[in-house]
C-alpha cells in the first residue's frame, strides 16, 4: 500500500508538472515562484530541527562503546570505536559520517537446521548505501556548474574523474549509473525483502522514488531528451542574482526535473531525511567515554530527597550494635 | 512470590521463524502470551518511594485501573522528555528505518516477533510522537507513520517496553546510534508516571530504599552471611579472613551487587574477593548501607535511580573513606561509569584513586574516584603482586561472557579475560559476533529476570546459549565466566535449559581458586566446597 501511495504521489507531482507547463504555461510559477519556496522551506526548515535538537537538553553522557575502554596504560585502548578524548570523538564522528562506520558492522543473521544461529557478514547494505550516498553528493555539487560562471575548476576535475578521465561531449557520468543501481538495491530492500517491508513506511519509499525520478529525468535530458543547456544556465544564474528570467524553449523535461528537485527539498526537513543534521548530534556517538575522568553536568539537575544514613540506622540500630557493626549513635 | 511458569521445551522453542506476518504491524493490536510478560507491580512498593498511581492491577485484565486523565499525562510527559533528553528527541526523528538493527536483538532473534525487532520496538513509541507532536504526522496520519493513543496503545507499549533489557546492541548498529535502551528507559518512565511498573522490579527498588539492596537485607544477615563465607574460606584454605563494615578511616569502601552476598555462584565471588583483599592487606570496609551498587531505579525512572544511588558516594563521605572499589556487575557499572558522578557529584571529599599495592593511578577514575575490581586486580597481576596455581583451575574450560552494560556502555573488554588468562589454562572465546562489543545479553537484564516470564527469558537467552552450546560442542567448555550478578542469577536457569552441564561463575570465584595464599594449607576444595580433581581430593 504505501508503495503504490508513494509511487503514485511522484506520478502524480510529474503529470502536474507536465500539465502545467505545456498546457497551462505555467513556467515561471515551476521555475522560479516554488523553487524559491522550496529552497526557503528547505533552510529555515533544516535551521529550525537543527536548533530544536540543540536546545534539547543531554543530561548525561551516554555514549555507546564499540571497543575497549582507555583504562591502564599497558592495555591497548580502542580511541575510534570507543573515545575517551575530543580527538577520539571527532576521529568517531568522521568515521560514521564518512564511512558508515556502524553500518559497516553489519551482519545478518540465520537460524540453521533449526537450531544453530549463524550471523553472516552483510555489507550490501552498506555498500548500497554508500554508493547512494556519495554519488548523491557529487551529483550535487556537479550541478553547481550551473550556479558560476566561470566553472571552478575544482568543479571541472571533478566531473573529469567522475566521467573516467573522457573528454569531449556529452561526458558520460558513473555516478548517473551508480545512483540508480544503488537506489534500485535500496528499493528492492524495502519491497523483496520481507523484514524490511515489514517496517516500511510510505515515507520510505517515497525518497526512494522521488530521487529515483530525479536521476531518470536527468538522465533522460542529458543522452536523450537534450535539452537546452545555456537556457538553464540562464535560468540558474537568474535564481541566484535575485533577477529571475525564463528563456523560452527549454524542454518540459527539465521542469519536472526542477520541480521534483523543489519537492525534495521542501520534504527534506519534515521528513527522515533531517537525518543528515541529526547524525551530528547523536548523543551515543558523539561524547566520550570519559565520565569517571571528566564530570557530565545535567543542566536539568534537581535537588532529590533520598534516605539518609541517620534513618538507616535508627531503623536497623539494634540490630547492627547486636551484630557488633559500628554505628553513629549508641 | 512470582508463580514459575513453565516454557514450553527447547525443541519447540527454537523453531522460529522470522518472517514477519503478512498484515501490517499497526493494525495488529498486542496479544499478551502468558510466560511473556511479568506481573503490574503491587501498590505497596510504589507508596515504599511515594511513586504516583500506587494501586493493585493485573496486565492480563481489561482493566487497568488507569487514571482518567492518563493520555494527558502521558502525552505531557513525553513533551517533557523531548526537551529534557536529546537521545530521545533526535532519536524519535531521524531513523531511516534501514532495518540495520532489526536482527540485533536478542528477543527478535530467539522469539521472531517483529515488534521485538528495535526499529519497530521504537516505532510504537514513534507513531505516537508523530501524531501529537510533529506536523507530518498531525495532518498525514497514518500515511506518515502516526497513530492515535489508545489504550491498546498504552499496552502494547507496556509489553514490548518489559521486553526490552536495555543492552544496547541495536544502538552499536545503527548508523545513527540510535540507542532502543534510551528509547525504552523514557518509554518506561511514561509507564511509571501511570503506577505501571512491574512487581520484579519494584519490589528490589522499595527493597533497595530502605535497606541499601535489592534483596532487603539487613545490616546484620549481610555480615552473617559473610562469616558463613569466612568460615568456608577458612575450611578450603585454612586461612581465617577478616572484614569490617561500617568502619571509618579504611582506605577503600568496596561496594559489589547484593546478589553476590546470597545465593549461588555469587556468594563464591565475594569469597574470591576477600581471599584477594585478605592476601593484598588491603584496607579496605563494606558499608551495610552502601551494599548494592546494582539499581533498579534505572529500569524504573532517572528520579528513581538517582534517588537510590545516594548512599554511594554519602556513605564514601561519611566513612571517610579515599576511595571507592566497584564489584562484578553489569548495570552498577553503567551507573558507576556513566552516571553517579552526574547524579551526586562531585565526590570531592575523595582522592584519586591508587592503588596501595603496586601505586598505580587509576587516571581513568580519577573524576568519579570509582574503579573496577578487574581493573584493579588486572593491576595486581600486571605487577607480580599475586601469585597463582593454575592447575587449580584445570577441570574447567573457560568461556567469558561479556555483560551488555560492562561492554557497550564501558568497553571492560582485556582486563577481565587477563586476568582469567592469568589464573586459567583453558580459556575459549565464542565466535566474534557474539562477544565483546558485539555481546549477547543473557535475556533477563533490566528487571527482567522474574518467573513468570520464564518464557520470554528462555526466548531473549538463546543466542547467548546458542554460542555458548558451540564452544561446548567445539572445545568441552564447562564454564560460563562473567562479571555480572544478574548474569550469576539468571545465566544458571538459561543453561539448565538450553545446554544442561554447563556451569556458571565470575571471574573472582576462578581468581580465588587460583590464588596461592600466605600459610595457607594444601588446597584440596574449590571455593565451592568441592573435591579439586588431581589435588588430592577425590575426583
Ligand atoms: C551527513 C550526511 C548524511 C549521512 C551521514 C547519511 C547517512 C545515511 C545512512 C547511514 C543511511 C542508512 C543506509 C540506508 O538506508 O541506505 C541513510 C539512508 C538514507 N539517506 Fe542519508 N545520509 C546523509 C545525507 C543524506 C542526504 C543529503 C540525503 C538526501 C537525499 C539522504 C538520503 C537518504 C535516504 C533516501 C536514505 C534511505 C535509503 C533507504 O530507504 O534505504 N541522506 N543515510
Ligand atoms: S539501524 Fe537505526 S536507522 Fe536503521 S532502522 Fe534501526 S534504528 Fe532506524
Ligand atoms: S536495547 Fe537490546 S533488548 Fe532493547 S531493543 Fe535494543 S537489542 Fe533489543
Amino acid at each position: 500500500m504505501g508503495i503504490l501511495f508513494s509511487f503514485a504521489v511522484v506520478v502524480a507531482i510529474v503529470l502536474l508538472v507536465f500539465a502545467g507547463v505545456s498546457g497551462a504555461g505555467l513556467n515561471y510559477l515551476f521555475a522560479v515562484i516554488i523553487p524559491y519556496i522550496a529552497l526557503l522551506i528547505f533552510i529555515v526548515g533544516m535551521v529550525y530541527r537543527v536548533v530544536n535538537w540543540g536546545r534539547s537538553a543531554v543530561p548525561f553522557k551516554v555514549p555507546t562503546t564499540g571497543g575497549q575502554q582507555t583504562s591502564l596504560p599497558w592495555i591497548a585502548a580502542n580511541k575510534l570505536d570507543n573515545p575517551s578524548t575530543s580527538y577520539g570523538v571527532i576521529g568517531r564522528m568522521l568515521l560514521e559520517v564518512l564511512l558508515f562506520r556502524s553500518l559497516f558492522r553489519n551482519t545478518k543473521a540465520e537460524l540453521h537446521s533449526g537450531s544453530r544461529l549463524i550471523y553472516g557478514s552483510e555489507k550490501l547494505l552498506w555498500l548500497a548505501a554508500l554508493a547512494f550516498h556519495y554519488c548523491f553528493l557529487v551529483i550535487l555539487i556537479r550541478h553547481l556548474r550551473f550556479f558560476v560562471v566561470p566553472v571552478p575548476a575544482p568543479i571541472e576535475f571533478l566531473e573529469f574523474m567522475d566521467s573516467f578521465f573522457q573528454v569531449g561531449a556529452p561526458l558520460v557520468y558513473i555516478t548517473n549509473f551508480l545512483i540508480i543501481i544503488a537506489l534500485l538495491y535500496l528499493l528492492y530492500r524495502r519491497i523483496g525483502m520481507p523484514q524490511i517491508k515489514y517496517i516500511s513506511l510510505p515515507s520510505d519509499y517515497f525518497p526512494l522514488f522521488l530521487i529515483l525520478a530525479i536521476a531518470i529525468s536527468g538522465i533522460l535530458m542529458r543522452y536523450f531528451d537534450k535539452v537546452d543547456v545555456v537556457g538553464v544556465k540562464q535560468i540558474a544564474m537568474g535564481l541566484v542574482s535575485f533577477r529571475p528570467t525564463i528563456p523560452d524553449g527549454i524542454g518540459v523535461i527539465f521542469y519536472i526535473h526542477f520541480a521534483l528537485v523543489c519537492t525534495l527539498f521542501a520534504y527534506f526537513p519534515f521528513s527522515k531525511l533531517v537525518h543528515m543534521g541529526g547524525v551530528f548530534l547523536s548523543p551515543t556517538r558523539n561524547l566520550a567515554n570519559n565520565n569517571r575522568m571528566i564530570r557530565h553536568v545535567n543542566p536539568w539537575d534537581y535537588p532529590i530527597k533520598s534516605r539518609s544514613y541517620e534513618d538507616y540506622e535508627n531503623e536497623f540500630r539494634d540490630k547492627m550494635k547486636k551484630a557488633g557493626i559500628p554505628v553513629e549513635k549508641e | 512470590m512470582a508463580t514459575k511458569g513453565k516454557p514450553p521445551k527447547p525443541e519447540e522453542l527454537s523453531k522460529i521463524s522470522y518472517t514477519p506476518p503478512s498484515k501490517g504491524w499497526m493494525d495488529t493490536p498486542v496479544e499478551f502470551k502468558p510466560g511473556m510478560y511479568c506481573h503490574g507491580t503491587r501498590a505497596k512498593y510504589l507508596e515504599a518511594v511515594g511513586m504516583p498511581f500506587p494501586r493493585d492491577w493485573s496486565a492480563s485484565e481489561a482493566d487497568w485501573k488507569l487514571p482518567d486523565n492518563w493520555k494527558e499525562i502521558v502525552l505531557q510527559g513525553i513533551k517533557e522528555r523531548l526537551q529534557k533528553f536529546r537521545t530521545f528527541h533526535v532519536f524519535m526523528d531521524i531513523c531511516v528505518r534501514c532495518g540495520a538493527c532489526a536482527d540485533k536483538c536478542h528477543f527478535f532473534l530467539g522469539g521472531g516477533d517483529p515488534k521485538n525487532m528495535p526499529v519497530l520496538r521504537a516505532e510504537l513509541l514513534r507513531s505516537v510522537y508523530r501524531k501529537y507532536f510533529t506536523t507530518s504526522g498531525k495532518i498525514l496520519g497514518k500515511a506518515a507513520g502516526a497513530r492515535e493513543l489508545t489504550e491498546d496503545v498504552l499496552k502494547e507499549l507496556w509489553y514490548y517496553y518489559f521486553q526490552c533489557t536495555e543492552c544496547r546492541r541495536c544502538s552499536l548498529f545503527c548508523p545513527y546510534g540510535i540507542d532502543q535502551a534510551e528509547i525504552t528507559i523514557i518509554g518506561r518512565e511514561l509507564l511509571n508516571l501511570l503506577g505501571l511498573n512491574i512487581d520484579w522490579i519494584m519490589g528490589p527498588v522499595a527493597n533497595s530504599y530502605r535497606t541499601g539492596n535489592h534483596l532487603g537485607l539487613e545490616p546484620h544477615t549481610i555480615k552473617a552471611n559473610i562469616d558463613f563465607m569466612i568460615d568456608d574460606i577458612e575450611t578450603i584454605t585454612g586461612i581465617k579472613v577478616d572484614t569490617t563494615y561500617n568502619r571509618k578511616g579504611a582506605e577503600i569502601l568496596f561496594i559489589g551487587p547484593s546478589g553476590d552476598l546470597f545465593g549461588v555462584p555469587g556468594n563464591y565471588v565475594t569469597m574470591g574477593e576477600l581471599m584477594l583483599f585478605h592476601e593484598i592487606g588491603l584496607d579496605y570496609t563494606w558499608s551495610t548501607m552502601a551494599c548494592e551498587g546494582g539499581n533498579f531505579g534505572f529500569f524504573t525512572s532517572m528520579e528513581v535511580a538517582k534517588k537510590l544511588y545516594y548512599k554511594i558516594y554519602s556513605e564514601a563521605k561519611r566513612l571517610g573513606v579515599k576511595w571507592i572499589l566497584g564489584g562484578e556487575c553489569g548495570h552498577q557499572w553503567r551507573l558507576m561509569n556513566q552516571f553517579a558522578d552526574t547524579w551526586w557529584g562531585p565526590p570531592d571529599f575523595l582522592e584519586e584513586p591508587v592503588s596501595p599495592i603496586t601505586g598505580t593511578k587509576f587516571e581513568n577514575a580519577k573524576g568519579s574516584k570509582i574503579v573496577h575490581i578487574t581493573e584493579f586486580t588486572a593491576d595486581l597481576i600486571k605487577h607480580g603482586k599475586l601469585k597463582f596455581d593454575k592447575s587449580r583451575n584445570d577441570h574447567l574450560k573457560i568461556t567469558f561472557h561479556d555483560s551488555c552494560n560492562t561492554a557497550r556502555a564501558m568497553g571492560i573488554f582485556e582486563e577481565p579475560r587477563y586476568i582469567i588468562n592469568s589464573v586459567c589454562n583453558h580459556f575459549y572465546e565464542m565466535p566474534e559476533s557474539t562477544i565483546r562489543e558485539k555481546t549477547f545479553c543473557c535475556g533477563s537484564g533490566s528487571g527482567l529476570n522474574a518467573g513468570e516470564n520464564i518464557e520470554l527469558r528462555m526466548r531473549g537467552g538463546f543466542p547467548r546459549a546458542n554460542a555458548v552450546k558451540y564452544v561446548r560442542d567445539t572445545f568441552g567448555v564447562n564454564m560460563l565466566a562473567n562479571i555480572c550478578a544478574i548474569d550469576r542469577a539468571a545465566l544458571p536457569t538459561l543453561m539448565d535449559y538450553w545446554n544442561p552441564g554447563m556451569d556458571v561463575c565470575g571471574v573472582h570465584e576462578l581468581v580465588g581458586n587460583a590464588l596461592v595464599m600466605k600459610g595457607e594449607i594444601e588446597r584440596t576444595l574449590d571455593l565451592r566446597t568441592e573435591p579439586l580433581p588431581g589435588k588430592g581430593g577425590t575426583e
